[in-house]
């Protein structure tokens, strides 16, 4: 999930608002042309171009490997993950742009601050255990929250998260197939397995948002079906999730206060720093400047060929015309 | 008998909604002056039986498609990238669903 602490607009209190909520409770799906209120359409264009965005900066990380990924199969199949992840990122603004904005506008508002990516990809990648990590717990914290979003009320958003997690499942398995034989390598392929776990345990937990005393926004999202579940919620599903597999893997999670709790049926858990995640959403993270500056690159760099295009496509335009 | 290729309605694409919440699925096409025509034309004759909750009318000349010859250029490729699929990847059942 790659949507976090998305501001949410009011509800106004209008018959057409009314009528509208009737719709979302019956469990309609709402669809571009149909009447919305207005901070609907403001809020999902801020959840899904967050979410868009955080597909795109979420190449970064893993792109840093691509080149020296231990084998040609390694690098092949990373390749096609991060393809995949600008894929997702391309359905993402295309359900955004159905609510009135470009996609240019979302891009300038990534790149001069205005709108954030998910906290997580502003951790560095330092070894090559880090791509299971990331496949394993980033991109399981994701699916924790996309599954769920297939049933949101917004049409074109539903059905782009649909196609998303039926290629999520192979993000996830890769990277607990780089896990597998990390943890079960040399003591200093596991010692580096052990690392990327400790590195990426809180971050990952933080993508699921604040805890749900202080978040602030959940309650119109619930209502309007654009959040699904409570932050909590869904970071307790990923915990009892997840620890089994750290133990399959035999390695440790590194939180000392974590254990079962018979009564409740669920892990107890340690919050992670959230000093630290409102930090990196302000951009301090380790690699926030850089993220930005990457994009901003690709962005500056590429200009020369959208307008080439653009020039090429006009040019065959008029050729046609004249015959 | 005059020009009858002129006097021809344009052909239009149609697309349904079968329900909400659902992608509009392409149906067939059908003849009609003008996209208000087009709609209530495949209203009568795509959704007689309530087959849907929305409907598209495209013009049939806005549609740019594949070239079926190139069918193994555009499609082969994948043929060897089997890890595309999460299934190429063994995971043991103990992990559960991933």
């Amino acid at each position: 999930m790659y949507a976090q602490m998305v501001k949410s607009e009011p509800r106004d209190e209008s018959v057409e608002s009314k009528a509208f909520q009737a719709r979302i409770d019956a469990g309609e799906k709402i669809e571009p042309r149909d009447w919305m209120p207005e901070g609907y359409r403001k809020t999902l264009i801020r959840q899904i171009g967050q979410h868009a965005h955080s597909e795109i900066v979420g190449q970064l990380p893993e792109g840093n490997w691509i080149t020296r990924a231990p084998t040609l199969e390694r690098k092949a199949i990373l390749l096609a993950k991060v393809q995949d992840e600008a894929g997702h990122g391309l359905y993402l603004y295309c359900a955004a742009e159905t609510l009135g904005v470009s996609r240019d506008e979302l891009t300038e508002m990534l790149l001069d601050g205005r709108m954030k990516y998910s906290s997580i990809f502003s951790y560095p990648t330092l070894t090559w255990a880090d791509m299971g990590a990331v496949g394993w717990l980033v991109d399981g914290a994701a699916i924790m929250n996309q599954v769920p979003l297939q049933r949101t009320s917004f049409g074109p958003y539903a059905r782009a998260m649909i196609r998303i997690c039926k290629e999520e499942s192979f993000h996830q398995r890769q990277g607990f197939d780089v896990m597998m034989k990390m943890a079960k390598g040399t003591p200093a392929q596991k010692k580096m397995a052990q690392d990327a776990l400790n590195r990426f345990w809180y971050p990952s937990l933080m993508m699921f948002g604040p805890s749900d005393k202080d978040s602030v926004h959940s309650a119109q999202s619930m209502a309007w079906r654009i959040k699904m579940n409570t932050n909590d919620e869904l970071r307790q599903k990923f915990v009892d999730q997840t620890v089994p597999q750290a133990e399959f893997l035999g390695l440790t999670v590194p939180d000392p206060d974590l254990k079962w709790n018979e009564d409740r049926g669920h892990y107890d858990y340690s919050e992670p720093d959230w000093s630290e995640f409102y930090d990196v959403l302000k951009g301090n993270g380790p690699c926030s400047v850089d993220r930005i500056e990457t994009r901003k690159k690709a962005w500056d760099d590429g200009a020369w060929v959208r307008d080439a295009l653009m020039a090429h496509a006009e040019k065959q335009k008029s050729k046609v015309a004249a015959e | 008998m005059s020009d009858t290729k002129s006097q021809q309605w344009p052909l239009w694409e149609i697309f349904i909604r079968g329900q909400h919440g659902a992608s509009h699925r392409h149906v067939g096409s059908l003849h009609a002056p003008d996209a208000e025509l087009a709609i209530k034309h495949a209203r009568d004759v795509y959704t007689r039986r309530k087959e849907g909750v929305s409907i598209w009318a495209v013009p049939t000349t806005a549609i740019a498609a594949s070239n079926p010859d190139q069918k193994g250029q555009l499609y082969d490729p994948s043929d060897n990238k089997p890890y595309r699929h999460p299934t190429f990847f063994d995971i043991p059942k103990e992990i559960g669903g991933m």
